[in-house]
């Protein structure tokens, strides 16, 4: 193992034949495995072996992909870095020393490193593409409800979907291809996309594309980040595309919204781990919340507590209108803000990450700094649409991701469009 | 910072209500911590009001029964079971 990209190595063997024999697979350690540990980065299932698949491990093996191993990951999807994994830091196989990015920077190392041809990640506020743009590696947030979340562990279950990484985006694509598509078992399945057919867009087809500019979306972004940025899209421009400035002026408040939103779901989705069913137990005497919480301090780390403390306090009595209720105005803004721009460009285009990836440490002991550099990806979570992220080059040696927004069930379009530069 | 920034009392009390035990320096870290980051939700404030999409429909399946987990499979993950049960603390 290098570079602490995996977490459980173990072989999943896929059927003989399918779209995806002969290809390997990462697949990010909070997608359950039967019979293979599901740690979620977390000493809380440390132990912990699911007892079934889930639905997207289902169609890669049915499609003839062979699981190589269970990627390393933030505790739960919290991080923007791979660092609050309980089983250590992974290091950026594209730039050594610097984080992979979170929260599925196992996933994309995986793919960057060679270890795996494709990877599985999931994304609640840009957990796949934050690591594809620092790993230099292409990842797909899928529209919400295109790929089922039975089995994925839940963290912030109204805006996380598992998306696809590759070398390229048509390898992305065909991974979208196989898990993508309706499922009885997921609650907030959808059907439009059940017809798609991903990997066969990915012509590199152009030409007469509108790409809107969302300025919010390049200011304060790091020069170095934001010339890489210019660079595609003149490149796009050169391929028959062209560009055009838009204004989201809901972005500004999208990072707040996002993280009191995604902290208020945690908080009741955690609450499952209390060490009695599964999990690392408190093993105490005493009464149930004692030893609950005991089990609790032991088992979670330093963000999983920030995120459920905080997320108790904003739906706490005298706070939920003030926190809560003023996020679900933000995101109800935000989506009108995408769609108003969507009606007037294809797809909208921004740096993925406003900066180039961080050194290992550098950021751990201020949240609110790691939290702000979420703001180009989170803002499509609240709105539930589909992005992509592909390398658009580097700044310093250090990788820059281009981030490509389309309407709900557009992943046809931004595969088309991410295929001209990747 | 703003007015009503949390105190220490405030963050073991929501730790409480939250069943996560925290320990002296984790209090110091999350009340400072939390200081800044509820500030910054704070301008949430403002956010205009917005019309929101009132077409939520709840999403219910046929009553009928289907194949779960046995409880032997159900159970293999409990640190501690007794008679086919899951064992816990005692409730009060």
């Amino acid at each position: 193992m290098s570079d602490n990209i995996f977490i459980t190595e173990e072989r999943i063997e896929g059927a003989e034949d399918g779209p995806l024999a002969g290809r390997t697979v990462a697949v990010k350690d909070n997608i359950s495995t039967e019979g293979v540990r599901t740690t979620c980065g977390s000493k809380m299932l440390e132990d912990y072996v699911p007892p079934y698949d889930a639905t997207v491990v289902e169609r890669l093996t049915d499609a003839g992909a062979t699981i190589v191993g269970k990627a390393n990951m933030d505790e739960f999807g919290m991080g923007t870095t791979t660092e609050t994994s309980y089983f250590g830091e992974t290091d950026n196989p594209a730039a050594p020393g610097h984080v992979p990015g979170g929260s599925s920077g196992g996933s994309a190392a995986a793919v960057a490193a060679g270890e795996a041809d494709l990877a599985l990640g999931s994304d609640t506020g840009g957990s796949v593409r934050c690591p594809a743009a620092f790993c230099g590696v292409v990842g797909i947030k899928p529209t919400y409800g295109l790929v089922s979340r039975y089995g994925l562990v839940a963290y912030g279950n109204s805006l996380e979907q598992i998306g696809p990484f590759g070398e390229t985006v048509e390898d992305a694509a065909a991974l979208l291809d196989v898990i993508a598509g309706s499922d009885e078992r997921d609650a907030t399945t959808r059907s439009e996309g059940d017809d798609s057919s991903y990997a066969a867009a990915a012509t590199g087809d152009v030409d007469g594309l509108s790409i809107g500019v969302p300025t919010e979306l390049l200011e304060g972004a790091d020069e170095g980040v934001v010339e890489t940025f210019w660079d595609a899209i003149d490149e796009l421009e050169d391929r028959g595309a062209e560009y055009h400035e838009v204004s989201l002026p809901s972005v500004e408040h999208a990072v707040e919204a996002y993280y009191v939103i995604a902290m208020s779901e945690a908080s009741s989705n955690l609450a499952r781990f209390d060490g009695v069913r599964y999990g690392r137990s408190g093993g105490y005497d005493g009464n149930w919340n004692e030893a609950f919480a005991k089990a609790r301090e032991e088992g979670f780390g330093d963000e999983v507590k920030r995120r459920i403390l905080l997320g108790t306090y904003a739906l706490s009595a005298g706070y939920h209108d003030k926190y809560y209720k003023k996020a679900q105005d933000a995101r109800a803004w935000v989506k009108q803000d995408f769609d108003e721009a969507l009606s007037e460009a294809d797809v909208l285009a921004s740096p993925t990450m406003p900066v180039p990836p961080f050194e290992l440490g550098e950021s751990l002991d201020d949240p609110l700094k790691l939290y702000l550099a979420d703001a180009n990806t989170v803002p499509v979570n609240l709105a539930d649409l589909p992005a992509i992220s592909i390398p658009a080059g580097e700044t310093d040696g250090l990788p820059v991701g281009l981030q490509l927004v389309g309407p709900a069930f557009g992943e046809e379009r931004l595969i088309r469009a991410a295929s001209a530069l990747a | 910072m703003s007015d009503d920034a949390v105190s220490p009392e405030e963050v073991r009390h929501v730790a409480d209500l939250a069943r996560v035990d925290l320990d002296d320096d984790e209090v110091d870290r999350f009340t400072e911590q939390f200081a800044d980051i509820l500030e910054y939700f704070e301008t949430l404030d403002e956010v205009p009001e917005v019309d929101r999409d009132a077409d939520l429909a709840n999403v219910m399946r046929p009553d009928e029964e289907r194949a779960s987990l046995d409880s032997e499979e159900a159970l293999r993950n409990a640190p501690e079971t007794e008679d086919g049960y899951f064992k816990g603390p005692n409730v009060s």
